[in-house]
């Protein structure tokens, strides 16, 4: 014998095992090995069984006992969806794909205009509607153990042998503990759960082969083969079941519908799905597996009912078959293959609950009053973990509430079928979201609410027995004592059977307020682009488009004004009406002042008409497709792009011209340049050949002159001709030094003893004196530079002082310093200076001062202010001194590299 | 009495050369070498012959003869321009204000002179 301790070691080592397998399968994602096995159609197919619970491993053989092949329904609904897959689940895989759709109520609440209430009030419902199902499982796996520990202790079935309250919270923490590890150990929020699905094909894998397992052994075991089996059929009451066609459409269409809109079903057919083909292979293989799981339920309850004493639950008959024939190792088999189907469907179930939870309740209080702290990300994970962790908790009390409440006595098929009852509440909404674009909010919300509250109080209520929840006065007269909302027959409708009752009324009611308040509302904008990508979603999205699912709306309306205003306009406009909807972050929410905003904008792009039939297309619903609007945006953000170029081409072309008439203007100041500059060199020579061909004729021609006229007249022509020969040398200097022809001669030397050559030179051939003032000392500066041509900037200064300087006593105060590595020297007469006027000119070529006099050509400044530009250095006129100064700065060192030669265009 | 002729000049070799040359024809030679002053001077001393440089000091040549010309008691006193520029469009310039004779530099004694006879020499016929 089997006893509990060792039941339960089994178990642990069970759940390790199977989160080794989980562990396994999710780093061989994380590293990308092993997809074959993770991303196979098989593990799909196999995942898909979670629709396999308890109540189909244990409950189903109850079922077939109680009631005979009505059992059938609950497989023939999800197969006739499966095998029509091509009609539905192609639809909702691909909307879930494309749309990033995390859970059941994120579908509903996307499709009608992002509503934050359906969502919470699909979430409600669905928390609602799948706790007896969980209450179920903890039945389930509590009844499994007391028969177990019923079996140790000798006791009559049928006895309490264990405290199941007891049992039952302790399955319940297990469960809660065991689903918070598995579900929410990692933190990545919104990738898919290949550890979870991994796990829930392995499980898939035992509870079928228990089941198969105990199946062989009852048929070929106890019954003594297929026709031995069939014969006690035959013979007992299972094959004279009447079938009642009423019961088997309507618990046929629950079935279909639970599987559908259950969330864990939802979760692991659409959210879960890595390849729409392998819906294709599970809509075959999915129903074989359904018919496997079934094949070996009637025999069971068969030879159960007929083995087994009056009175023991048949709902463990799979259990109690072997342990009463005193196969303790099957029976542990068959018991781990309903703990699987137990645990399996906990878990998704609760993570898929949990994540609804936590998305579309906790997480928008949580932002609604935490806006501060939303930016930090690693604080947001740590929320979104935190309530998912709490909303398990929450679920599966609820489940052991319901559990307690229920008394836990219940059939499991009967506790099964109302969770079916609640969730397909969905079902309107569901598929008038996904077939017609003319179903709206309101409609959903009006529906589902109607719906709901039908199946609480014909179902729900109902199960917890009379005197419970309900009165037995209502049961019998009536809600406030109205005969017609009695909870079993509304509207006065006798002699349906309950559960057909409650079906049809709350899924017919649901439906028809559902299409009426649709008819009767207005769609919002957002809604009617929603319903329109939804319904239309094969001819509008490719299967991986990028777009979460909660900003689907304002996104598209985003890649809309995108293609038309551009991208950092668009996010520019949608920022400031985000600041404007006092939102923080993200895109606007889709109101018609924003719309209308959106519209105006647009209409300077694409012009007014254009924008209005854009906008109004989102608004009134015209007969153009998203898909024509989009080749719209296209088509105009192509005419812009044209249009921009040409903008561009034709702002080239001035550029151009400007440039062009740049190049002209100085040009043609060049010609001006070029003009005046040989006009000045005319002057300069015809002036001194002028005298030169005058005195020579006289000399020639004159008769009398006296010797002392002759020599005077012929020294006039020599000094003229000597003028003529400096005028010469400097034009060429200056020709050399301004193409940079000029090759500088680097020598050593002291400025003072540069400055004592200068002084005199130019002294030498003055006219007049001028006193210098030196501070010799502060001249004391070594010289690393071409000394000849800095000594002839120094004379031409001195000299020009001597000329030029109109002071009575002509003074010249020389001044040198070294500032970093720079040498300055200034020379200051104590004449009357320059006027601002002609500051400018002095370095031109040819300039003379006016007023001035003297025979200069107006060479000598310019070429001082080429030397000093070949030697690194600037020569400048000093305009806060008496008298007319200069200051030299150069570097004391010349840097060995080659000045360049000056270009006269700069530009062309 | 002597034929006078001012002439303004800011070269005092040219300046030289031509008082020399015209002193040995008899003139009277007053020279100048600022341009700001001439027709101040010339107003007063009313030669019979006014020779100008162009490029002067203080008052160009243009200027001063477009302002003897101006004034009809100058209207026809033979001025000789001389310029180093050599430029035609100087010429224009100098014979739209009125010039008498243009001429350019370096030019021969010879030719300067039998310009100032020119010059004289119809003044006095129109005399």
């Amino acid at each position: 014998m089997v006893s509990l301790n060792q039941l339960i070691a089994v178990c642990l080592l069970y759940v390790i095992g199977l989160f080794a397998v989980a562990f396994a399968a999710e780093r061989a994602a994380v590293r990308g090995h092993g997809n074959w096995l993770l991303r196979s159609p098989l593990v799909y197919t196999l995942s898909l069984s979670i629709y396999c619970t308890a109540w189909t491993f244990y409950g189903a053989v109850g079922y077939a006992a109680r009631s005979g092949l009505e059992f059938v329904t609950i497989y023939l609904g999800p197969s006739i969806v499966m095998i029509g897959w091509w009609w539905i689940l192609r639809r909702l895989v691909r909307i879930g794909r494309s749309h990033r759709v995390t859970s059941v109520a994120d579908l509903i609440s996307s499709r009608y205009g992002k509503s934050n209430l359906l969502a919470i009030l699909v979430t409600t419902m669905a928390v609602i509607g799948v706790t007896p199902y969980i209450a179920l499982q903890l039945q389930s796996v509590t009844l499994s153990l007391s028969i177990f520990a019923s079996a140790e202790n000798g006791v009559v079935p049928g006895a309490d042998p264990i405290n199941s309250a007891q049992a039952a919270f302790w399955v319940a923490v297990g469960l809660t503990l065991f689903t918070v590890l598995f579900g929410t150990r990692n933190l990545n929020v919104n990738e898919r759960h290949h550890g979870v699905v991994i796990a829930i094909a392995v499980e898939a894998v035992v509870k079928l082969l228990a089941l198969l397992a105990v199946g062989i052994f009852v048929v070929w075991g106890l019954a003594g083969g297929i026709d031995e089996a069939l014969a006690q059929i035959d013979r007992s009451a299972l094959g004279h079941w009447q079938v009642e066609g009423g019961r088997w459409v309507a618990l046929t269409l629950l079935a279909a519908a639970a599987f559908i809109c259950l969330p864990r079903m939802f979760q692991v057919l659409v959210v879960e799905n890595d390849d729409e083909r392998h819906l294709q292979i599970a809509s075959w293989a999915f129903p074989l597996y359904l018919m496997l799981m079934s094949l070996f339920v009637v025999p069971i309850a068969v030879v159960g009912l007929d083995l087994l004493p009056e009175g023991s639950n048949p709902d463990l008959f799979v259990l109690s078959l072997p342990l009463s024939q005193g196969q303790s190792n099957l029976a542990m088999f068959a018991f781990l293959g309903g703990f699987s189907s137990a645990t399996s469907m906990v878990i998704v179930a609760t993570l898929a609950l949990s994540t609804m939870v936590s998305n579309h309740i906790v997480m928008p209080i949580w932002l609604a009053y935490g806006q501060n702290t939303v930016q930090q990300s690693g604080d947001v994970r740590h929320v979104v973990i935190l309530s998912r962790r709490l909303s398990i908790l929450l679920i599966i009390s609820l489940g052991y509430f319901y559990y307690r409440l229920s008394g836990g006595g219940g059939a499991l098929a009967a506790i099964g079928t109302i969770s079916f009852g609640g969730v397909a509440q969905f079902l309107p909404a569901l598929l008038g979201g996904i077939f017609w674009r003319g179903a709206t909010r309101i409609g959903a919300v009006t529906g589902l609410c109607v719906g709901f509250a039908l199946w609480i109080f014909t179902m729900l209520l109902p199960s917890f027995g009379p005197g419970a929840a309900l009165s037995a006065a209502t049961f019998e007269q009536g809600l406030f004592g109205i005969a017609w909302l009695r909870p079993e027959a509304l509207f006065g409708v006798r002699g349906l059977d309950p559960t057909v009752h409650a079906v049809i009324w709350s899924l017919s009611l649901n439906t028809l307020s559902f299409i009426l308040a649709s008819l009767f509302s207005f769609p919002s904008p957002v809604e009617r682009l929603q319903g329109a990508q939804f319904v239309n979603i094969f001819d509008h999205s490719s299967p991986a488009r990028g777009w979460t699912a909660s900003v689907a709306a304002s996104e598209d309306l985003m890649i809309m004004a995108q293609r038309i205003l551009g991208a950092p306009e668009a996010q520019a406009f949608f920022r400031a009406q985000a600041r404007l909807q006092e939102k923080s972050e993200g895109l606007p929410e889709p109101t018609p002042r924003f719309v209308q905003a959106l519209e105006r904008e647009l209409a300077a792009s694409v012009g007014a008409a254009t924008a209005h039939a854009m906008v109004a297309q989102l608004v009134g619903g015209a007969s153009v497709s998203v898909q024509d609007l989009l080749a719209v945006a296209d088509e105009s953000a192509q005419m812009l792009e044209y249009s921009s170029q040409l903008e561009i081409k034709s702002r080239a072309l001035t550029d151009t011209a400007a440039k062009l008439r740049r190049a002209n203007e100085k040009l043609t100041h060049l010609s001006h340049q070029k003009d005046s500059f040989l006009s000045q060199i005319s002057h300069e020579l015809r002036t001194p050949m002028t005298s030169i061909r005058s005195f020579s004729e006289i000399l020639r021609d004159a008769k009398g002159l006296n010797p002392e006229e002759k020599t005077r007249y012929a020294s006039i022509i020599h000094s003229e001709t000597i003028r003529l020969t400096r005028l010469l040398d400097d034009l060429l200097d200056l020709s050399v030094l301004e193409n940079g022809e000029v090759t500088l001669n680097r020598q050593s030397g002291t400025l003072q003893e540069l400055l004592d050559r200068a002084i005199t030179t130019a002294g030498a051939a003055a006219t007049r004196s001028v006193v210098i003032d030196r501070d010799r000392n502060s001249e004391n500066i070594q010289l690393e530079t071409d000394l000849d041509r800095l000594g002839q900037v120094f004379i031409n200064l001195i000299t020009n002082a001597q000329k030029y300087c109109g002071a009575d006593q002509p003074e010249l105060k020389i001044r040198a310093r070294l500032i970093d590595g720079c040498v300055e020297v200034d020379m200051i007469d104590n004449g009357t200076g320059i006027e601002p006027a002609s500051r400018d000119l002095i370095f031109e070529k040819f300039s003379r001062v006016p007023g001035q006099g003297g025979e200069g050509a107006g060479l000598g400044l310019a070429i001082c202010r080429e030397i000093i530009t070949r030697l690194q250095g600037t020569i400048n006129y000093m305009p806060d001194v008496p008298g007319t100064g200069f200051r030299i700065r150069l570097p004391q060192t010349h840097s060995v590299q080659e000045t360049k030669p000056k270009i006269l265009m700069d530009q062309a | 009495m002597s034929k006078h002729v001012v002439l303004v000049e800011d070269e005092t070799n040219i300046a030289e050369a031509i008082r020399f040359l015209l002193g040995r024809e008899g003139w009277r030679v007053q020279t100048l070498a600022n341009g700001a002053t001439a027709v101040e001077v010339i107003r007063k001393a009313v030669p019979d012959l006014v020779m100008l440089d162009v490029m002067l000091p203080g008052k160009s040549g243009f200027e001063i003869l477009k302002e003897l010309r101006a004034d009809t008691a100058f209207a026809d006193l033979p001025i000789l321009m001389l310029t180093a520029r050599g430029q035609s469009r100087d010429r224009d310039i100098a014979q739209d204000a009125g010039v008498s004779r243009f001429m350019t530099k370096p030019f021969s004694n010879e030719e300067m002179l039998s310009a100032v006879r020119d010059l004289t020499a119809s003044g006095t016929a129109d005399a």
